[in-house]
């Protein structure tokens, strides 16, 4: 909403501030200023003056020199300007003064000082100024000429300042209206709140329409078929209607709210939707079939012409006005092409009604159509606001004379809506505040809001505008807002027996995060929806469950159509854009949910899964990886039976070098390194690593209890294990002999050699292991160690390894 | 035997402090004090010696064993003094060369604000939860205050999965959950992701973060709200940060406001950092709207609240100064180092 601080000031007359302070004192008392311009900024010493003589300048043939009449003085000014003649009156600029900008509509920052010269010659005192170099336009000022100077009018007052001639000492200010407040996108409405702002009295006077003719109840009649979506409907008529230009102070007002003037009649409807709020249509009564207005739905299907010549196809749920035959016009969001306002008119109906904001919303949206007053409409206007706002554009008619306003009005209001009365109680709303305001400060409030109050039965009654006011909570903020919030103090709740704590899950994340980190990963974060089509950039099987993604049903496009079912194509994506750009490595972690549909389409919420994932490129290989998944099991106190296995089902891995990690008997983690389909498909580094961890599953087992364990005293007995097998043998095979076969002696075994190559001939390898006993209470002996060697090497010659010779 | 002795001693004495080595001093030891040194070779001389001259000379040989043994050790020390002298000479190295680091990884920036924003509310009795993603309507508008077709619901841009799910686009949505565990009072803040249909740019993203706050209790007043805001903002931004509060509407308080903080770059003079305003618009909060209250079941008449919210990301660009909020959702190594 914008408006104009002399329009504003016109309701608030004893209103004086600067420009700054308006802004500070409108912002903290809730009507949020987001800017302002002031038209005169870069303007300076810019009087009326008037062409006395002028003769050709000896020099130049386009060049005129002028004797100028500024009022205290008459003093020469070279012009070019094509439109100059003897006797015109001029916007000058005097020696010293300033200007916005230059005559082509560029505007410098800072205004341009115009000093006295020498122009090819002649001395020249100042300059007289077209509407550009005074920062404005020909839109706001429709009589400045295209090319040349602005002439004023004959009755301009020679030697006044012309700025202030022209409405330009001012300033517009664009306000943040906040949802709730339907009355402040009017003028009025912020004249409100500045009156209460400021302590100033508001004055309104109620608009009112001097002499009249006929009675338009003989001449139109209305019907409102469908009340629930018009609860009010009035208009009145203006015959005889004398199209012309606005005079200067409409044009002025409307300009500086950044609306063009245009005749009289638009320019009032414009003028009074910005004063009140309330829209204003104008029918032309000649076109209006059987001289009759009904409001009744549309039909679905139908097809109507708006008066921007575009056809709209509406439904049963739009709200229209139409005539004895045919619609006239949507209601509240546009009229139609046949029966709009021509330079023809002579006789017209005014509509000021109140429809339903909801119904209103939506039809716009559904038609693709969201006009100036629909983006009133919407908001839910209050019904009791129609009387006046037709009222006073009689008014106007009368007072510009742009035609002859015929008696009576038409105005169905079947329900008129309640006077609110809210219960006032100082001292709840101090309690609620804590704050110590007086009663009487309170209600000191309440007149420039024009909230009422009934001392005897204690109730606050609520101008039917303030649809935002419905209970206690709300009179407390209007009590703040004028108070100050400044000045309630500050104080910190009581917070009994709080102690502040993250949830478990959080500080397990912590864990993970730290872990992470001392493992040299770095955090991402990546979107929870991604495109479908990662699915095949995975490679994944056409009934991996991992295909049951959620679908967004208005997503942004489709690349962010689906929620993300795993975290590895945000991983994959961040990587190859660190390879993309050149980044010799990366290792990348991200801890975020994943979103597993109970069943789709979605009947209840889904299950949303804290997720890890991990991966890097560089320096490294597998076993980096799977290093730093054990770490970060040890870190969570996740010392339970790991289990790799590789199924080689993983499609988005290489199928030699992935495993799933099962923990405990229950899979809760893939790693592998990618496979090189799904490197070309998302630009990746040639060996790119990645793992993806099931933390939500994990949660319950991770323990953080750290028990000490003897330090021990006697010393270990180490035997080292060299074995021989076939190539496909997998360590853990080997692992889990040594482990079962160890007892309770075993105390650590560990892989320190392996060995492919001509020694132990092809298709076979070697691995060697140190393995280590000992005992917490003695020093081992051989005959303690040996036969535990002797059954392990027996039971791993089973699986056909053997000790190398 | 004491003029021998007296020339051992002197002997001793001119080779001790010739020596070149610690070496040559261990030869010089064998060859004065050894089982068959030269001095020894005197006392077994003492049987010849008179029974009274025998302690006198017994007394010199001692004395000049013992001389020759402290110029011994002393010259040892020497000769060790100087070969460490030499050895850390020969070790000196150019500190100014690089340190070597071990590969840590590094803390999303919204991650390492966020850690601070909970520091400062655990700190202050406050619990850290969390809520669901993906919502029903319900908690996400409905029990906010914000019925269907209210406009608000227009303004947040809600992406829908369908008529009742859809992905929260607040972490209000939280508040409500913490209300119907109907455990009171109520302590927490709630960080988490939200979702808007905004378009991809320099300051919007339509996957985001919230830092939701809520406290009900007995008697909780608007200016606890503002002390406790207050508080937050001087331990986040700094001690001498003020806060400035603005009347504002939310649908799921009464009275709202919009908070600012003096810019912590100019200390509210006006810069290019908060165009000029001297204040940064920080957080949106108010007192718990009673309707609220009552739609989860707790008596308005009894218990008042207040409730804040903060976008995670606004905290982040501006306290680490970055100026494309893209960067964030990229997880370019050369950014991620930087914190």
């Amino acid at each position: 909403m914008n408006a104009s601080l002399s329009w504003i000031r016109s309701y608030v007359p004893e209103l004086e501030c600067s420009y700054q302070e308006f802004r500070d004192a409108m912002t903290l008392s809730g009507t949020k200023v987001e800017g302002y311009k002031v038209f005169d900024e870069d303007l300076d010493k810019i009087v009326i003056g008037q062409v006395v003589s002028m003769e050709k300048h000896p020099d130049a043939d386009k060049l005129q020199i002028c004797q100028v009449n500024v009022g205290t003085e008459t003093i020469q000014i070279v012009t070019g300007a094509p439109n100059v003649f003897e006797g015109a009156k001029v916007p000058v600029v005097l020696d010293g003064g300033r200007v916005a900008g230059g005559h082509d509509g560029n505007m410098t920052p800072g205004g341009i000082k115009i000093k006295k010269g020498k122009l090819r010659g002649v001395e020249s005192f100042g300059m007289m100024c077209s509407i550009e170099e005074l920062g404005s336009t020909r839109e706001m000022y429709p009589d400045a000429p295209e090319n040349g100077l602005y002439i004023l009018p004959e009755d301009a007052p020679v030697g006044e300042s012309a700025t202030s001639y022209l409405g330009l000492c001012d300033a517009n200010y664009e306000f943040e209206i906040t949802s709730n407040r339907v009355d402040c996108y009017s003028v009025l409405g912020i004249a409100r709140e500045a009156a209460a702002t400021f302590r100033k009295p508001f004055v309104n006077e109620e608009p009112k329409i001097r002499k009249t003719e006929g009675d338009i109840r003989d001449l139109l009649e209305v019907e409102v078929k469908d009340t629930d979506l018009c609860p009010r409907y009035t208009a009145m008529m203006v015959k005889n209607i004398r199209l012309a230009p606005s005079p200067r102070w409409l044009r002025q007002r409307l300009a500086s709210n950044g609306i063009r003037p245009i005749n009289n009649v638009v320019d009032i409807t414009n003028y009074v939707m910005e004063e009140y709020g309330q829209p204003m249509h104008a029918f032309d009564y000649d076109t209006i079939k059987g001289h009759k207005i009904v409001v009744k739905r549309a039909q679905d299907g139908e097809k109507f012409v708006t008066l921007d010549g575009q056809e709209r196809t509406l439904d049963k749920d739009i709200l229209m006005i139409c005539d004895a035959e045919r619609p006239i016009g949507i209601a509240g969001i546009m009229g139609g092409e046949e029966s709009k306002i021509t330079d023809d008119v002579k006789t017209l109906v005014f509509e000021s009604a109140c429809f339903d904001g909801t119904n209103n919303r939506l039809s716009a949206r559904r038609l693709g159509l969201r006009t100036d007053a629909s983006g009133k409409y919407e908001k839910g206007l209050d019904p009791n606001n129609t009387v006046p706002a037709i009222i006073r554009a009689c008014q106007l008619i009368e007072e510009l004379d742009a035609g002859d306003v015929v008696g009576g009005m038409i105005d169905l209001y079947p329900e008129p809506v309640q006077e609110k009365k809210i219960a006032f109680d100082p001292e709840r709303i101090n309690a609620y505040l804590g704050t110590d305001i007086s009663k009487e400060k309170m209600l000191s409030y309440f007149p420039a809001l024009e909230i009422g109050y009934e001392e005897e039965s204690n109730l606050l009654t609520i101008p039917s505008f303030r649809q935002d006011l419905l209970r206690g909570a709300d009179i407390a903020e209007e009590i703040a807002r004028f108070y100050g919030y400044d000045k309630i103090p500050t104080t910190l709740p009581a917070m009994k027996g709080a102690s502040g704590k993250l949830t478990y899950k959080f500080q397990v994340n912590e864990v993970i995060r730290e872990q992470m980190q001392a493992a040299g990963y770095s955090e991402a974060m990546t979107y929870s929806f991604e495109s479908p089509k990662v699915f095949d950039k995975c490679l994944l099987d056409p009934e991996d469950p991992h295909r049951q993604a959620i679908v967004i049903s208005n997503p942004l496009g489709e690349d962010y159509s689906i929620m993300r079912t795993s975290l590895l194509n945000g991983l994959f994506t961040s990587l190859a854009t660190n390879y993309n750009r050149r980044n010799k490595e990366a290792a990348l972690y991200e801890l975020s949910n994943v979103y597993i549909a109970k069943q789709l389409p979605l009947t209840e919420l889904p299950d949303e899964r804290m997720t890890l994932s991990l991966g890097f490129f560089g320096e490294g290989d597998f076993f980096n990886l799977k290093g730093a998944v054990e770490e970060l099991f040890d870190g969570l106190g996740l010392t339970g039976h790991r289990r790799y296995d590789n199924t080689g089902e993983l499609p988005f891995f290489h199928p030699g070098r992935q495993a799933i990690l099962s923990y405990e008997g229950t899979p809760v983690a893939i790693l592998g390194e990618v496979h090189p389909t799904v490197v070309k498909n998302y630009g990746l580094a040639k060996r790119t690593y990645a793992a993806q961890i099931d933390v939500e599953g994990l949660y319950e087992k991770v323990s953080f209890a750290r028990k000490y364990q003897g330090i021990p005293k006697y010393p270990a007995v180490s035997r080292d294990l060299s074995l021989v097998m076939d190539r496909s043998v997998r360590a853990g095979q080997i692992e889990e002999i040594i482990e079962s076969c160890g007892g309770k002696l075993l105390e650590h075994y560990e892989l320190f050699d392996i060995y492919e190559g001509e020694q132990v001939g092809a298709g076979r390898k070697s691995l060697a292991y140190t393995v280590r006993f000992r005992a917490s209470d003695r020093t081992l002996e051989d005959g303690d160690v040996t036969p535990i060697m002797e059954k392990i090497v027996k039971k791993l010659g089973e699986i056909d390894v053997f000790l190398r010779s | 035997m004491l003029e021998k002795l007296v020339k051992i001693r002197q002997e001793a004495m001119e080779q001790i402090l010739s020596a070149s080595s610690a070496d040559s001093l261990n030869d010089l030891r064998v060859r004065y004090l050894g089982k068959k040194g030269l001095l020894t070779e005197v006392l077994k001389g003492m049987k010849d010696v008179s029974a009274e001259e025998r302690p006198r000379v017994g007394q010199l040989v001692n004395d000049a064993r013992k001389e020759i043994e402290n110029n011994l050790d002393s010259m040892r020390t020497e000769f060790e003094n100087r070969l460490m002298q030499a050895r850390l000479q020969a070790e000196e190295i150019d500190v100014t060369l690089p340190g070597k680091k071990t590969a840590l990884g590094h803390s999303h920036p919204n991650n390492v604000i966020l850690r601070q924003v909970e520091d400062i509310f655990v700190g202050m009795g406050y619990e850290v939860v969390s809520g669901p993603e993906i919502e029903y309507d319900y908690y996400n508008f409905e029990a906010l205050n914000i019925p269907a077709n209210h406009p608000a619901k227009d303004e947040q841009d809600t992406f829908y999965i369908n008529n009742d799910i859809l992905l929260r686009t607040q972490t209000s949505s939280v508040q409500i959950h913490e209300m119907e565990r109907g455990v009171l009072p109520i302590r927490m803040i709630a960080p988490g992701r939200v979702f808007r249909a905004d378009e991809v740019d320099a300051t919007h993203s339509p996957s985001f973060h919230q830092i939701e706050g809520l406290v009900i209790d007995k008697g909780i007043t608007f200016a606890d709200l503002k002390g406790t805001l207050d508080e937050f903002a001087k331990r986040f931004f700094g001690p001498d940060t003020r806060t400035k509060f603005r009347p504002h509407h939310f649908p799921f308080t009464e009275p709202s406001a919009e908070v600012d903080v003096s810019c912590f770059k100019c200390g509210g003079k006006g810069c290019r950092f908060c165009k000029g305003e001297g204040w940064i618009e920080i957080l949106g909060c108010g007192m718990v709207h009673p309707h609220v209250l009552e739609m989860a079941g707790i008596d308005p008449d009894v218990y008042s609240g207040f409730a804040f919210g903060m976008g995670l990301e606004r905290l982040t660009l501006l306290k680490c100064e970055i100026d494309d909020m893209r960067l964030l959702y990229e997880n370019d190594m050369r950014f991620l180092k930087q914190f």
